[in-house]
């Protein structure tokens, strides 16, 4: 039955859907050059998202449609994380997208969608639930990628992504209908109280192996890594921008709520599966990243090692593991959306910001934004006083405290070799004259972009004196 | 005692003067360098009133703040100065004037870009030395390397990509199991609090591990001998600016580490291990004193002089152990901690006004070889002076400040152990060596190319820098007392907390 109550709970979702669908209709009667109404009324949405998801928080975890759809303040983070890097990528995307004739409605509503399967995703209370809001983020999502049809990289990019996708949910799927036959529920929480006295712990456990496929698939974690570097090269970058940080909060979410939530007294099974995935992110991220030369594809390492970090966080079932991982993830998205929206704000009519060496004597052309993206490749580093600094110190200490010395050496040892490609970047633009024949125009990007990036950068610099407040909310969502 | 926050003003007044500079453009270098150099001032004149408000008497920290930072971590924003401190800032500050001095017409690109980092670099420094919470020292300590990676890297010479990576792929990787250390103390101690750590009781395993973790990091920036391959590269690279910061305050940064973390925190395991330290500060002493005397180039030469006379630092820092623990004398062991931060100071002033020499020279040749200059009592006779009092306070004349630290360290390690004394005041011979040599060839002779003799005399500028070097070399040789009485205190309570063991 559904009652108000569950209604209630679910505002922020339901106005996102209606609001999605508005959008998707509206589009349809406005001529093209009136398309930036579409792209105003969209942030306006995601705005108004915000503030009922913050606004109608209850104090107390609250369950609707009898424990399918949880809201407490971990998912409240994680929506507000994800709507606000949502309006990042939007508000950035649009000079790109006009210069390349891609400024369609369906950019909007497509990207409304997947964030609203992320928001149900992450509110998860049941298999169910999870499986829908992960097919819900991701069947956009593939679509999005594909958003440019002319460009072969982009098709290619896609069906990867989509068939990798796809497997990575079949697995998940199995994984679940494995321990639904073993514990006879969906429900999480269930399913957590069956664990002890389930006689199939056997079958439990071997579908819990899927689940952390799954897991690792939306992650981006070796051995599940192989669609990220095309996915990143190939989508078009406002659409690299969003995969690079939505998904990896996403997965925060969906990490916990099965992990934890359903499979918790299994922890000592699981933990070690992501601890062995954390160093294998690590150390294979950090190596394959230094042989790129084309900077989507550095990302995309670079985004591997990191959810390696993300890892050595959750590898602590703790309520203090959890939060070091929330909060890593949290910092990574806005770090993630400054490297790509510099590469966003240089990119041309015509021109692309594909390789390293286009970054070459960036300082000279625009010491602006060669500012900013040395902000964020510092603060990827993890180097002091940057915000990455406090999210990796917060990881590393939560592995340590969880009894994982030996991995939180491997991070160490992989920071360092990671710190190369980091700073290759920053020398190409420093240290590096510009290349004959690039124009010596410094980019000139509209207002809004230049305004909302510059203070996404230097957030990060501002964000390490408010790592406190921070990630006493992390510690918050998770009850510590 | 004041109201107000003093020693964070100290640390973010320059970082704030380094946005206003960045703000005045690339367009306008006149305006950077005097707002520069007006920040630096001001900087200073705030550092002689945090020496004014420093009791000495009581020792112990002063001017603390303490603000929360991370209280999910216990890791909060403490500052405070011991008298140790309070010389090293006003060294940093000093010099930092002196620095924006020399480089005022050297450096013509991007002046506004080279001028914040120093401004940052030197907020940096101050923080590092104030830092009373150990996440909030590694912060400072690691953040360094973000200006002086641009310094080398944009203003640096021929071979400057390769020098800065260098400098700051080594010192990341010896910081960094600095911070696992860290970490690992916070995991047993529960805070990062400095106090807290120093009176913990780590077992000895413990003791040993975090030992070496923190000798990685600090023996890396000191640098010490198997380590400090980076230092030579990265002077010859960096802008003259760039090689007077890295030797007059940035090597200190390392020998401070040992100060406030090794011994300490852990100094059942700095004692178990001193006769490591001693060895390699021997090492340091000797063998880099006879690579010195064969480089054909002037700032690699005062680069590994630089390397030898930390190694008196070190040495003196670890003396300490043979002679408060092992002979129960505190009194020489003070001595060699005070020998040992009188060195670190000395150095920073004599080795600023020598990389700032050889900027001066640099600057009218454009080549660091000895063999290109020649005659420089004839064709730049005062110059020849300064070049000659800074040559004599390098090999440690008595009168000049090089004196008095190595007196110091050789007096309290002849009490420890005579052998050692031998092999320390033995550097004083290949000291006098390697530098009456240089002077010998640049000072003395005869020009051997026309452009070395027609080289213009100072100018104004110039003379103004090295006179102020030249006052504080002196000042400090002469009548050291007042630096002495400062940290008097603070050394005393140093070594009473190392002689109680901990386990």
């Amino acid at each position: 039955m559904i009652s108000l109550n569950d209604l209630l709970v679910l505002v922020p979702e339901l106005f996102l859907t209606a609001a999605a669908c508005l959008v998707l209709l509206f589009d349809v009667f406005i001529k093209d050059d009136q398309r930036d109404a579409t792209h105003w009324m969209a942030i306006l949405i995601m705005l108004v998202t915000i503030f009922t998801v913050i606004h109608g928080q209850p104090p107390q975890t609250v369950t609707a449609f009898g424990g399918m759809f949880v809201r407490d303040h971990m998912a409240e983070i994680l929506k507000v994380t994800v709507l606000i890097a949502t309006i990042l990528m939007f508000v950035m995307a649009r000079p790109w997208l006009k210069d390349r004739k891609l400024f369609m409605g369906e950019f909007y509503s497509l990207s409304m969608f997947s964030v609203l399967g992320v928001m149900l995703l992450v509110s998860a209370g049941s298999l169910i639930t999870v499986y829908l809001g992960l097919e819900l983020f991701s069947l956009p999502a593939f679509a999005l990628v594909a958003l440019n049809r002319e460009s072969k990289l982009s098709s290619e990019a896609a069906v990867k992504f989509f068939v990798l996708g796809s497997l990575a949910s079949g697995l998940l799927l199995f994984g679940m209908s494995l321990i639904y036959g073993a514990t006879g529920s969906l429900d999480l929480h269930t399913i957590f109280a069956s664990i002890g006295t389930t006689p199939h712990l056997h079958l439990l456990q071997f579908g819990l192996v899927f689940l952390v496929v799954g897991i690792g698939f939306e992650f981006g974690a070796v051995p599940f890594h192989m669609w990220l570097p095309d996915v990143y090269e190939g989508a078009p970058t406002p659409i690299a921008m969003y995969i690079s940080a939505v998904p990896k909060l996403a997965a925060v979410g969906l990490a916990y709520r099965l992990l934890e939530v359903g499979m918790g007294p299994l922890a000592g099974d699981w933990t070690m599966m992501l601890a062995i995935m954390a160093a294998l992110s690590l150390v294979i991220g950090n190596v394959v990243a230094i042989a790129q030369a084309n900077l989507k594809r550095m990302l995309a390492y670079s985004t591997i090692s990191h959810m390696g970090f993300v890892f050595l966080g959750l590898a602590n079932p703790t309520p203090e593991g959890y939060s070091s991982a929330l909060f890593y993830a949290v910092c990574f998205a806005l770090m993630e959306t400054v490297a790509f929206g510099v590469i966003l704000a240089l990119a041309r009519k015509g021109f692309e910001c594909e390789m390293i060496d286009d970054l070459k004597g960036l300082n000279r052309r625009s010491p602006w934004f060669a500012g900013m993206m040395a902000i964020s490749m510092f603060s990827l580093a993890g180097i002091p006083p940057l915000w990455g600094f406090a999210a990796k110190v917060l990881v590393l200490k939560a592995a340590i405290d969880g009894g994982m010395l030996w991995l939180a050496i491997v991070a160490i040892i992989c920071s360092i070799i990671g710190l190369f490609y980091y700073l290759r970047v920053i020398k190409v633009m420093y240290f590096d004259a510009p290349a004959e024949g690039v124009e010596p125009l410094a980019p000139k990007p509209d207002l809004a972009m230049r305004w909302l990036l510059s203070i996404n950068a230097l957030g990060l610099i501002a964000m390490i004196g408010f790592s406190g407040v921070l990630f006493a909310w992390c510690q918050h969502a998770f009850g510590a | 005692m004041t109201t107000w926050p003093i020693l964070s003003v100290l640390i973010w007044f320059p970082c704030l003067g380094a946005i206003v500079v960045l703000l005045a453009g690339n367009a306008r270098p006149r305006v950077a360098r005097w707002l520069t150099l007006a920040f630096t001032v001001i900087t200073f004149a705030l550092s002689l009133v945090m020496l004014t408000q420093y009791q000495i008497g009581p020792g112990g920290f002063q001017l603390q703040e303490n603000l929360r930072w991370i209280p999910g971590i216990n890791t909060s924003y403490h500052l405070g100065v011991d008298g140790i401190a309070v010389a090293l800032i006003v060294l940093t500050t000093f010099t930092s004037i002196l620095v924006i001095g020399g480089a005022w017409q050297v450096i013509k690109d991007k002046v506004h870009q080279y001028m914040a980092a120093m401004l940052v670099l030197e907020g940096l420094l101050i923080g590092v030395f104030c830092a009373m919470d150990a996440l909030l020292f590694y912060l400072f300590f690691e953040a360094i390397l973000i200006p002086m990676f641009f310094l080398i890297g944009i203003w640096g010479g021929p071979r400057r990509v390769y020098a800065t990576l260098k400098f700051f792929i080594y010192t990341f990787f010896g910081s960094i199991f600095f911070l696992i250390g860290l970490l690992y103390m916070y995991h047993r101690a529960g805070s990062f609090d400095l106090a807290t750590l120093w009176a913990f009781p780590f077992t000895m395993r413990e003791q040993s591990w975090l030992f070496f973790s923190f000798l990685i990091a600090f023996a890396v920036k000191t640098p010490m001998v198997p380590v400090h391959t980076w230092l030579p590269d990265a002077h010859v690279e960096a802008p003259t600016g760039g090689s007077v910061i890295l030797a007059a305050i940035m090597l200190k940064v390392g020998t401070y580490g040992f100060i406030r973390f090794s011994l300490p925190i852990v100094p059942d395991a700095s004692q178990h291990f001193a006769w490591l330290i001693i060895v390699l500060s021997l090492i340091a002493i000797i063998y880099i004193g006879y690579v010195a005397l064969v480089q054909p180039d002037m700032k690699k030469l005062v680069a590994y002089s630089s390397i030898a006379h930390m190694g008196f630092v070190t040495l003196g820092l670890f003396i300490v152990y043979m002679l408060a623990r092992g002979q129960n004398d505190a009194q020489m062991a003070e001595l060699g901690v005070q020998g040992a931060v009188v060195q670190m100071i000395s150095h920073g002033f004599v080795s600023g006004a020598l990389f700032t020499c050889i900027g001066v020279m640099y600057d009218r040749l454009h080549t660091r070889e000895i063999a290109a200059y020649g005659g420089l009592a004839k064709v730049m006779p005062w110059f020849a002076g300064f070049w000659v009092l800074f040559a004599m306070a390098n090999c440690g004349l008595p009168g000049t400040s090089g004196f008095v630290g190595e007196f110091m360290v050789i007096l309290s390690s002849f009490t420890a152990n005579p052998w050692i004394a031998f092999f320390a005041a033995y550097s004083l011979i290949i000291g006098a060596g390697y530098t009456l040599w240089l002077v010998k060839r640049i000072v003395w002779g005869t020009a051997p190319t026309p452009e070395a003799a027609a080289m213009p005399r100072m100018n104004a500028r110039e003379a103004w820098v090295l006179t102020a070097f030249a006052v504080a070399v002196l000042a400090m040789g002469v009548y050291p007392w007042p630096l002495m009485h400062l940290m008097d205190s603070s050394v005393s309570q140093l070594v009473t907390h190392l002689m109680t063991s901990k386990v």
